[in-house]
């Protein structure tokens, strides 16, 4: 890897290169899941690349080859670098990045049990028996069980005279029934949607996450909502329980915090954010609990944002979002952090391969848990809804308006969990939402959630990202209306 | 490009290290390049090469696949290997066909060399004058303009050889103000994109987005563009494979031979249209047929790969995904059938309505009321008494499916429209009535 990375680099500066890094990656993922007690998918791939980045005449360009040759290599290089030079073609001033050191490092995700090296069949006897005990539950017309598992094999070297070193290992599993009855399609997943609780882990996550003990249960669940009332339409107080809670910081405070959607440069795309610069320090985010951080390090859990150096030499790092409900920071880059007045990247920039070049994106941007128990928290709650497991998300391009749905919600009445609710929704404006945020659970509640599928950037990179939060309550918040006629 | 030769050279590579009783190979080679701009700058600039090569094995009634993209000789020998050692352990699948034998394919053809050959000095020229527009208009311009090619080829040890060449070029553009407006083309060949008209299109929106005023939300008549009616029926394209009737996930479960649709609506898969793209076969060498699906209303058929069309009694069309997944197939070239009202037309017989360019971050709400939420974007207009009256800030909708296509009173002709939340189709601009806009945003 090295002779090749060195030999981009060492091409890239030859043709005139004023910056260049490269990042070599070798991939192998295992994809396996179960359909109604068959095999859905038994898949293994591998992926092994280089991928050149550079500027040249104060602008930028990149060009990625799987053909490994020396030959191949160069001509890499010098494509980046002549790239670059169209770029300069339409630009206004010099790309300048914000300084960083030289880093020799190696790095690599702490893991139990190396899911390559567990056979396939423990791996897919595992899945069969879940899919078995949700399919014993009378009604449910489908059972889906799934794992995935990646690892990453990366080295970056860039004319900083960097050389990180990084081996990343993500894991992920998850179960879904689904019951089809009387023209409605109802279904549970466990222990969240988008495939299950994803971590930086090893096989220790699957077999912690006990998907044959809970299969039973989100099986009837599935079956039991077809019953159900309908969540009913108005404001109403809402707890949220982590999985849910994680997605809405994700939608409505990971995404408009990126600095380059900030300053326009996913505008055609992925969109902007109502968190112009003016804001910063400024706007009441969230109410005085609220506090958020986007923590890529490895005390903050094994995140999907968890890492030692983004994919552009920077260390990881803990960035304070908000603070006591005030806005206090952005996800930021090289290129970026100049432009609200920082000396150094926050450490966010990450590709989705070898063949994609890095962009800002959320580490573990995590919510800090509060001082409730849950208990306490559902005897405090006189008359509200306990929304679980995400359904749907939608949320603007500036990311104010959202409306999410979630699978199943419960009733609360006197303090106490009461009728299940079938059909639940929710929306509202971000700061609005968040700045009636009146109680967290603490620390034995909360659970950093992996969010597999995060979709940015064009070419479209899909990136995994980390959320912590433990369920948390708001109030007079807007209910029912995705089902509204 | 991989020639067809070196296809054939791979294949036999893998099927003499494979101890499968069956061997599949499916390659795919890609050249692909995007520029991509924004603040009237070009700030983003790449390109990539690169090969898959993906093995199915069969041995004993068991599947598996494995795909790498090293091409050496140890390497294809060693997926060979990978996809035999993963079938191995599994249960027998009862439901598993032998491999087909070789098959004839219509041509289709969907290769320009000038696209392929598109150079970033060639795209960076063409961006500079989608800039020099912004300018002159006091705006800033954000898009991409990209190009690509791709080889895809099939082979199996029953002598099936199926290869597919194809190139694409897009371009879209958001012109930026107080307000914005958008455009976007995506064809197989770059001299089909005529980029100043779709600059000029996204840049009018923009200046007449400016100050967009607050609508209460409601039902309203609207006027979708066909990027917009693209992002919307798109959600559809699932719900039309046979594996999601049977496995109940369809919102047509129970529906085959009735009426879903107003009688003003037929849609049909159909990759040999003109305007359409990809190869001619699917996922098992099988060619594609063009399937009716909805004709008048009535939903007249399902796609099938050869498996489901067993299960389900009927004949395999041609749409089946590689195997194995637990997906089925999926009709991937849909055409609606459209009309001859133009927007302008639409506009002018609406007496209270809106016109809608975009929609965005469109999810599903209900999967068998089909009922989608998202909200509208870069380009929102309230229309009255046949006029557009003034822009409107973004509203979230929260409309069924099924119900709206019961609803559409007038049809534009339909053309190749090119969105962000469904791939290509061929669909008309269309007028519905009682459209349900939930909420409203701040901007």
């Amino acid at each position: 890897m090295r002779d090749w990375a060195q030999g981009a680099l060492d091409t890239a500066t030859a043709r005139g290169a004023g910056y260049a890094d490269v990042r070599v990656l070798d991939a192998c993922t295992r994809t396996l899941s179960t359909k109604n007690g068959k095999v859905g998918t038994v898949s293994e791939s591998e992926s092994l690349g280089l991928g050149v980045r550079v500027i040249a005449e104060g602008a930028w360009g990149f060009a990625a080859t799987d053909q490994l040759t020396r030959e191949a290599i160069d001509s890499t290089a010098a494509r980046a670098v002549s790239i670059a030079r169209a770029s300069a073609r339409v630009k206004k001033k010099d790309v300048v990045l914000a300084p960083e050191q030289k880093i020799a490092a190696v790095w690599r995700t702490p893991i139990e049990k190396d899911p390559f090296a567990v056979s396939l069949d423990a791996m897919m006897k595992l899945l069969f028996r879940a899919d078995e005990e949700m399919r014993r539950v009378p009604r449910v017309t489908l059972a889906e069980a799934s794992m995935s598992f990646t690892r990453l094999e990366q080295l970056f070297v860039s004319t900083v005279g960097s050389e990180i070193r990084q081996t990343k290992t993500y894991s992920g599993a998850g179960i879904v029934a689904t019951s089809f009855a009387d023209n409605e399609i109802q279904k549970r997943s466990y222990p969240n949607s988008f495939g299950g609780q994803h971590a930086t882990a090893g096989y220790e996550l699957v077999e912690r996450l006990e998907l044959v003990e809970n299969a039973r249960r989100v099986a009837e669940q599935a079956v039991a909502l077809h019953q159900a009332d309908k969540c009913p339409e108005g404001r109403r107080t809402i707890i949220l329980d982590s999985s849910q809670l994680a997605l809405q910081i994700h939608e409505s405070i990971g995404h408009p915090i990126e600095l380059d959607r900030v300053l326009g440069t996913e505008a055609n795309f992925a969109g902007m954010s109502f968190l112009t610069l003016d804001q910063l320090g400024k706007l009441r985010y969230g109410s005085e609990i609220v506090n958020v951080v986007a923590d890529a390090r490895l005390e903050h859990g094994p995140g999907l944002g968890t890492f030692g150096y983004d994919d552009e030499g920077v260390p990881a790092q803990c960035i304070d979002i908000i603070k006591d409900g005030r806005f206090v920071g952005y996800l930021s880059s090289r290129e970026t952090a100049p432009a609200i007045g920082l000396d150094r990247s926050g450490g966010t920039m990450r590709a989705e391969s070898w063949n994609r070049i890095p962009l800002i994106r959320m580490t573990n941007v995590s919510l800090l848990p509060g001082s409730w128990k849950l208990a306490d928290l559902l005897a405090d709650t006189e008359d509200g809804i306990c929304f679980e497991t995400n359904r749907s998300w939608s949320i603007d391009d500036r990311r104010y308006h959202f409306q999410f749905g979630t699978e199943i919600a419960w009733e609360i009445k006197g303090g106490k969990k009461a009728r299940m609710l079938k059909n639940p929704s929710y929306s509202g404006i971000t700061t609005e939402f968040w700045n009636s945020c009146d109680a967290i659970c603490n620390r034995s509640h909360w659970t950093l959630w992996g969010t597999p599928n995060c979709g940015k950037g064009q070419p479209m990179q899909t990136m995994g990202t980390g959320h912590g939060a433990a369920p948390a309550r708001f109030r007079n918040v807007l209910v029912g209306v995705a089902y509204a006629q | 490009m991989l020639s067809e030769a070196r296809c054939r050279e791979i294949f036999e590579t893998i099927r003499r290290a494979s101890r499968a009783d069956e061997t599949e190979v499916f390659l795919l080679a890609t050249q692909a390049a995007l520029t991509r701009f924004a603040n009237n700058i070009v700030h983003q600039n790449v390109a990539e090469e690169g090969v898959n090569i993906s093995v199915r094995a069969v041995v004993e009634g068991r599947t598996a696949r494995a795909t790498t993209n090293k091409t050496d000789v140890e390497a294809l020998r060693r997926v060979a290997e990978q996809a035999v050692e993963s079938a191995r352990w599994q249960p027998p699948d009862p439901d598993l066909l032998p491999m087909p034998g070789p098959q004839s394919y219509r041509a289709v053809d969907r290769y320009s060399e000038e696209t392929a050959r598109l150079t970033p000095e060639e795209r960076a020229e063409a961006v500079k004058k989608v800039v020099q527009r912004a300018e002159r208009s006091r705006l800033t311009a954000a898009g991409i303009f990209s190009s690509s090619a791709t080889t895809q080829a099939l082979l199996n040890s029953r002598g099936l050889f199926a290869l597919h060449r194809e190139t694409k070029a897009e371009f879209s553009v958001t012109y930026l103000d107080a307000g914005s407006g958008w455009a976007k083309g995506n064809f197989t060949t770059a001299s089909q994109l005529n980029i100043e008209e779709l600059a000029a299109r996204a840049c009018e929106k923009a200046l007449a987005n400016r100050e967009p005023r607050e609508i209460p939300p409601g039902r309203y008549t609207v006027i979708l563009e066909p990027a917009a009616g693209l992002d919307l029926v798109g959600f559809l394209f699932y719900d039309f494979a046979g594996t999601a009737v049977l496995d109940k996930r369809s919102c047509f479960t129970g529906l085959l031979g009735k009426k879903v649709f107003g009688e003003n609506i037929s849609v049909a898969d159909d990759v040999y249209h003109p305007d359409q793209a990809g190869p001619a076969w699917d996922g098992e060498g099988i060619p594609r047929r063009a399937v009716p699906l909805v004709e008048r209303g009535v939903l007249k058929d399902l796609v099938y790969a050869r498996h489901t069309a067993r299960k389900m009694n009927a004949q395999p069309t041609g749409h089946g995904m590689l195997l194995p997944n637990e997906w089925g197939e999926a009709p991937l070239n849909l055409v609606f059938a459209g009309g001859s009202s133009s927007v302008e037309d639409m506009i002018r017989s609406t007496p209270r309505g809106v016109l809608v360019t975009r929609l965005w971050y469109i999810r599903e709400v209900d999967p068998y009321e089909k009922i989608l939420t998202g909200m509208t974007r870069d380009g929102t207009f309230y229309v009255e008494n046949g006029k557009i009256q003034y822009a409107v800030r973004n509203l979230r909708f929260n409309q069924s499916l099924k119900e709206m296509l019961n609803q559409v009173d007038r049809l534009g002709p339909p053309v190749r429209a090119a969105g962000e939340e469904s791939f290509e189709m061929v669909v008309p601009a269309m007028r519905v009535q009682n459209f349900r806009f939930s909420e409203v945003t701040r901007y």
